[in-house]
């Protein structure tokens, strides 16, 4: 009885020691720990610009609540207004206030990358999955269309989807979460078939697994841990692409402010007022900048060659 | 390595077929009627009949995706659907600014980013180890677009030393040349943030295996050990790298021709989307995804050549 007792919390108190170790690595590591926070920064200043869920609760329009003004509101006597202690960031062309703007850009370059890369994420491991496991004519088939994915580059893809789409967030998230399907789908296609040649795997098959069984309990917790860091990578990369195409007008449409289309309009004042186009880029370079850390710290303490 | 290279070109034919059939069908998506988007909404009804004539789309589906075929294959690409004009003359225009910007930003990514990236293996954990580190992290963070800006606002607009728009006279090395530094360093800088991180992880690798041990033990002069054994297997990583970035300038290039205001392909392709000129879009994502094919193609030979293990 006692002994039976022991082995069984035994795995249990692996477990938490292991999760304790991995804690303990990632904390260790201080540039993981700055991604951390960017990201958390970011995702909160964005999550709470204005009170949206008191609104929503309480059936109004929301108001502002970290953004200290409306960030379409339009004051003409402030047209590039400089930073100053009210306006911390200044004006832009409309008066509107830039900080305000900012804060409210991010949570089109979060929902779009985030977004973008959970949409790519479920349909590519999926195909990888269904490809790696089944093996076969199927696999050819899914493989071969992949490939064809990949050889229209990422950008240009984006672009045609785009233009046949027509714009919005949904339509941006579709036009960069199909490009990263295909690179989810190679990745996850041959840590699955990587992952089918072990023993455990066959004696799973062997006492008649399922194999939705055998994908959910075998193959999935093995590639998670590169699932999660290509994520947290990729996402950088997703932001990019969405500033990218607010840089080139075919984001939000007007006023929504994105980070990428407040350059492309600072950038024809850059003489005269050059924080319209500096301040922005300085927010998608930390946002960016912040998941890239992230997914380096993630890939240090999930790499067990790594962990000595 | 003839057999090699026959073989990959025919694995690459079906492929190119797929992509260019994808591409026809995905621009057939689009709602509406092209001739009625070319015209405007208040043009005769037999000026649309006209257009729709002349541009073949009165014929059935599968007739329009043969003559779309046969026209390519003639290396037909066809005419603006808005200005009229000959596609083949534009881009024979503009294909030389791009392809002059790609070839300077690479050269600038790998003239800079291998031999950092291997003095950085070589002393690691050193400050210069650290700083390309923190250089690197931000190279591959950073939005092209924003790069451009502040090289823009540094050398053009404060020191005044380098133009900020256009493409230069093609026939003019000089101006070229100052038109070219801008983005080509904007692009080129990017490169080299990524081109380093892979050097650095793919020398510090190799210097563990065993043949830079045995290199070493037999007595090796060290230059000789890194330069001839460690770094021509560690340029496997890299050469792909090197590769994908080729393709990622597709993008990379279209961004610095509308930021910078250049002639070039990316100019025709943007200019396509916002007038919503389909027979221009067709044609230029076609170049594209040639140009994807071709640098894969390429890649994988001067793969072969670097690894030898490949071939056999």
């Amino acid at each position: 009885m006692e002994l039976d007792a022991k082995l069984s919390t035994q795995p249990v108190l692996q477990m938490r020691s292991q999760r304790k170790r991995l804690w303990r690595t990632f904390v260790r590591n201080r540039m993981a720990i700055v991604g951390l926070f960017i990201v958390l920064f970011a995702t909160l200043t964005a999550v709470f610009a204005d009170d949206w869920f008191l609104a929503f609760f309480q059936d109004r329009d929301a108001q502002p609540l970290l953004a200290p003004f409306e960030p379409n509101k339009q004051d003409i006597s402030r047209r590039y207004a400089e930073p100053s202690s009210q306006h911390l960031m200044g004006c832009d062309l409309y008066g509107r206030d830039y900080l305000s703007r900012i804060i409210y850009g991010g949570r089109v370059s979060l929902v779009v990358g985030v977004g973008s890369i959970l949409l790519g994420c479920a349909v590519g491991t999926l195909m990888g999955i269904v490809a790696g496991y089944s093996g076969g004519r199927v696999e050819n088939v899914m493989m071969r269309a992949i490939d064809v994915l990949i050889s229209f580059p990422g950008l240009i893809l984006a672009l045609l989807l785009l233009t046949v789409l027509g714009a919005g967030i949904s339509r941006m998230i579709l036009a960069i979460g199909v490009g990263y399907a295909s690179s989810f789908a190679r990745l996850v296609h041959s840590a699955t078939l990587a992952v089918k040649e072990n023993d455990y795997v066959e004696a799973a098959r062997a006492i008649g697994s399922s194999w939705p069984r055998i994908i959910r309990v075998h193959i999935l917790p093995n590639i998670l841990g590169e699932l999660v860091v290509v994520s947290s990578l990729w996402t950088a990369g997703a932001i990019r692409a969405e500033a990218n195409l607010s840089f080139l007008g075919l984001g939000v449409s007007p006023p929504t402010a994105a980070w990428g289309s407040m350059i492309r309009s600072g950038m024809s004042r850059l003489n005269i007022a050059p924080w319209l186009a500096l301040y922005p880029g300085l927010a998608i370079l930390l946002t960016v900048l912040g998941f890239n850390l992230l997914g380096d710290g993630l890939r240090d303490i999930l790499d067990p060659r790594l962990q000595q | 390595m003839l057999r090699y290279i026959v073989n990959r070109l025919m694995f690459t034919v079906p492929v190119l077929l797929a992509v260019l059939t994808s591409v026809f069908f995905i621009i057939r998506i689009v709602p509406g009627d092209p001739a009625v988007s070319a015209l405007g909404d208040y043009a005769s009804q037999s000026a649309v009949e006209a257009l729709r004539e002349k541009m073949g789309l009165n014929e059935p589906l599968y007739m329009q995706y043969f003559f779309f075929l046969r026209d390519l294959l003639r290396g037909d690409l066809g005419t603006s659907l808005i200005s009229g004009k000959s596609l083949g003359d534009q881009i024979a225009y503009a294909l030389p600014y791009t392809l002059e910007l790609m070839a300077a930003s690479v050269l600038v990514g790998t003239l800079f980013g291998l031999p950092l990236g291997v003095f950085t293996a070589l002393n690691r954990n050193s400050l210069a180890d650290y700083m390309g580190r923190i250089f690197s992290l931000l190279g591959l963070s950073m939005p092209s677009f924003f790069f451009a800006i502040i090289l823009m606002l540094v050398f053009a607009v404060k020191l005044g030393v380098l133009p900020a728009i256009g493409g230069g006279d093609l026939g003019n090395p000089v101006d070229n040349l100052q038109h070219l530094v801008l983005p080509a360093l904007t692009l080129g800088l990017i490169m080299v943030a990524s081109t380093t991180r892979l050097t650095r992880s793919a020398m510090l690798n190799v210097l563990s295996e065993d043949f830079v041990r045995t290199a070493r033990a037999k007595g090796l002069e060290e230059r000789a050990v890194i330069f001839r054994h460690a770094l021509r297997a560690a340029m496997v990583p890299v050469v792909s790298l090197i590769g994908l970035w080729v393709i990622s300038l597709s993008g990379g290039s279209l961004i610095m021709e509308v930021v910078f205001s250049r002639p070039g392909l990316g100019k025709i392709m943007v200019g396509a989307v916002m007038q919503r000129d389909y027979t221009t879009l067709q044609s230029m994502v076609v170049i594209y995804t040639l140009f994807v094919v071709l640098v894969n193609l390429l890649t994988e030979l001067i793969y072969s050549l670097v690894d030898p293990r490949i071939t056999h």
